[in-house]
């Protein structure tokens, strides 16, 4: 049984087009028949079939090229048998040039047609178990908004998981670009609050006052401007969540305010003396190193505590390089449709350009280099080429830090890790890339106690 | 009650139809008549410049005999018969309706230049009409190589598939007494 495939038949005349579907039918396809070019568009639009046989000659109208052509510009893989009574040569160059996957001179072999039509099904079928394993997949590695199948992503999904429907402040950690706000945002949208609101505030982007009155509102004639009373973000996410963004650059006064707001569960608004008393969750996010910031006094110990009861710390892109295809791959899929250019994938060359760069700007800089190759790419494939902007500077710019407390031992492992990852476990290139003998990366793997 | 009437397309030997009566009834289990007296000339439906009849029109002349006919109606031939789009087709029928045809001519040995071989030209010209009888019933192609429902565009075909219906093909037709 085929059913679940459909076929169109194009053909202006009536015997033609219903013999040929009633034959069809017989083999369990689902075959709908149109007399004219515009009809068949007509039916094209509001459906998409597996296949479509087009008759060349239609007198009336447009041509079977040119409704061939109109059907692969609403599906650009659509699978057009042009047929024909009439063969030569430059019209089946012409049909097979603009996309025809075949070209048949009627009558033909009744064999020929039903080993053709298999032969398109079971391309189709391969498809759509590819579309429906890859989805499969994607799911795998998805959750919410985030896409990752690194082991430390992995543990953050779980974690989420675990706490969202907690009331406990979460504290957000990672360099710009990783992906703090898709966390809060799971965090609340996989939790009992889904329902209510979801606020994000970014903490950077406002004067000390403004972003006072911003979060906990303001009375009327507070100040210059203050002509009506305004609630403020706090009271605007009562029952859900607050998103404060860049929580490390708040002013020492405003960090006083945020840890009574922690404490007491109550606010004030700006000029006002009435209390509110509210339930929020705080989530706060942060790019910079709070242990620090409060090492160095620039953020207040207490404060830190109330925020740091859950801890999340997202890994930049560069430690799950794994991701970088994944992602990558995600991005072009999107933006083809957002631009509106047939673009499929990445070559190897691109992906190996993709996976030596070292994105200071992580998922952020990703989506956008992506989008800035997709823009330039004249081909249906994104190479290498498309990405020579990636070309050192940033890598190199970026200075690199040894983490804290590691020692030199450590970081030869590391090094050797990482290295063996990026060259899928291959001593020779690992050993090339590191500058050392084989047998001296065979001893340290052995030393060290790495998998490979 | 229902019944399947084998019309003769002529030329066409009636003793071929007679013989494929038994068979029939047994595979349908409904009553299987030759009606000689409606047999028509496939004239009507020759195509001069294929040298061909087209069964279309065949199915039309068909229908056009016996209006309001309650069963199924099959006609047989042993001219060549075509639809537009193909070369040949061994046989026509309207799914899960009323008429069907089937033609004998490519069922012949002597077609490809072989020795006559009767036995296997009658043993080809039943599976044929089941088949086509098959869909009139609404049965579509089987996936079942022994299923005489399997799709066949060669004669080499016709000769692997069994002679039969599988049970679930048979299952499949309405009204059809265990």
């Amino acid at each position: 049984m085929n059913t679940q495939w459909e076929i169109l038949v194009v053909d202006d005349e009536e015997v033609n087009r219903e013999s040929m579907a009633a034959w069809l039918r017989e083999d369990g396809y689902f075959v709908d028949s149109a007399a004219s070019g515009r009809e068949a568009l007509e039916k094209t639009q509001a459906k998409e079939y597996a296949i479509y046989f087009v008759d060349l000659k239609m007198p009336k109208g447009i041509d079977g090229i040119e409704t061939m052509m109109e059907i692969k510009k609403i599906y650009p893989d659509a699978s057009v048998v042009i047929i024909t009574a009439y063969a030569t040569v430059d019209t089946a160059i012409s049909a097979m040039k603009e996309g025809a996957i075949e070209y048949i001179v009627k009558p033909c072999n009744p064999q020929e047609i039903s080993l053709l039509v298999g032969r398109i099904i079971k391309v189709k079928n391969l498809e759509r178990e590819n579309t429906m394993l890859r989805k499969k997949l994607l799911g795998q590695y998805q959750f919410q908004d985030i896409i990752s199948k690194n082991a430390k992503m992995m543990e953050i999904f779980q974690l989420v998981k675990e706490i969202s429907s907690m009331r406990s402040t979460v504290l957000i950690q990672g360099e710009s670009g990783t992906g703090k706000e898709l966390v809060a945002r799971a965090i609340h949208y996989s939790g009992d609050r889904a329902d209510k609101p979801f606020i994000a505030v970014s903490c950077s982007a406002l004067a000390e006052t403004l972003l006072e009155s911003e979060l906990f509102g303001h009375e009327k004639g507070t100040f210059t401007g203050a002509i009506s009373q305004k609630p403020g973000k706090f009271e605007m996410a009562d029952g859900g969540t607050i998103l404060l963004d860049e929580i490390g650059d708040i002013s020492p006064k405003l960090q006083m305010d945020l840890l009574r707001v922690l404490q007491e569960k109550k606010i004030y608004r700006v000029g006002g003396s009435e209390e509110i008393t509210l339930d929020v969750r705080v989530v706060a996010a942060t790019h910079v190193n709070l242990e620090d910031a409060v090492r160095q006094g620039r953020f207040r110990e207490d404060l830190f505590y109330r925020l740091n009861v859950i801890n999340i710390h997202i890994p930049p892109l560069r430690e799950r390089m794994e991701d970088i295809p994944l992602l990558a791959r995600i991005f072009v899929e999107r933006l083809s449709h957002e631009l509106g250019k047939p673009i499929t994938g990445i070559s190897e060359g691109g992906l190996k350009k993709m996976m030596d760069y070292g994105w200071p700007g992580n998922v952020r800089e990703l989506e956008n280099a992506v989008e800035r190759a997709m823009v330039t790419c004249r081909e249906h494939v994104l190479t290498e080429n498309d990405f020579q902007f990636l070309n050192g500077a940033k890598k190199d710019a970026q200075e690199w830090e040894i983490p804290q407390s590691m020692t030199l031992e450590e970081l030869e492992r590391q090094a050797i890790v990482t290295t063996l990852r990026r060259c899928n476990g291959n001593i020779k290139e690992t050993a090339l890339k590191l500058g050392m003998d084989r047998s001296t990366l065979y001893d340290r793997i052995k030393k060290f106690n790495i998998p490979r | 009650m229902q019944s399947i009437k084998l019309v003769p397309v002529l030329p066409v030997s009636i003793d071929l139809l007679r013989s494929l009566c038994a068979p029939l009834e047994a595979e349908y289990r409904l009553p299987v008549r030759v009606d000689a007296a409606h047999a028509f000339d496939s004239e009507c439906a020759f195509d001069v410049s294929r040298g061909q009849c087209n069964s279309s029109v065949v199915l039309a002349e068909l229908l056009r005999l016996f209006p309001g006919h309650d069963g199924k109606l099959l006609a047989i031939t042993s001219v060549d018969l075509f639809i537009p789009v193909l070369t040949f087709v061994f046989g026509e029928a309207q799914l899960n309706d009323l008429a069907a045809v089937a033609s004998g001519c490519r069922l012949r040995e002597e077609f490809y230049g072989m020795a006559s071989d009767e036995g296997l030209f009658r043993e080809r010209v039943l599976k044929e009409a089941v088949h086509e009888l098959g869909h009139t019933f609404g049965l579509l192609h089987c996936r079942d190589f022994n299923c005489v429902m399997h799709s066949s565009t060669s004669v080499d075909e016709v000769d692997i598939k069994g002679a039969h219906l599988c049970a679930q093909c048979a299952a499949a037709v309405p009204g059809r007494r265990l």
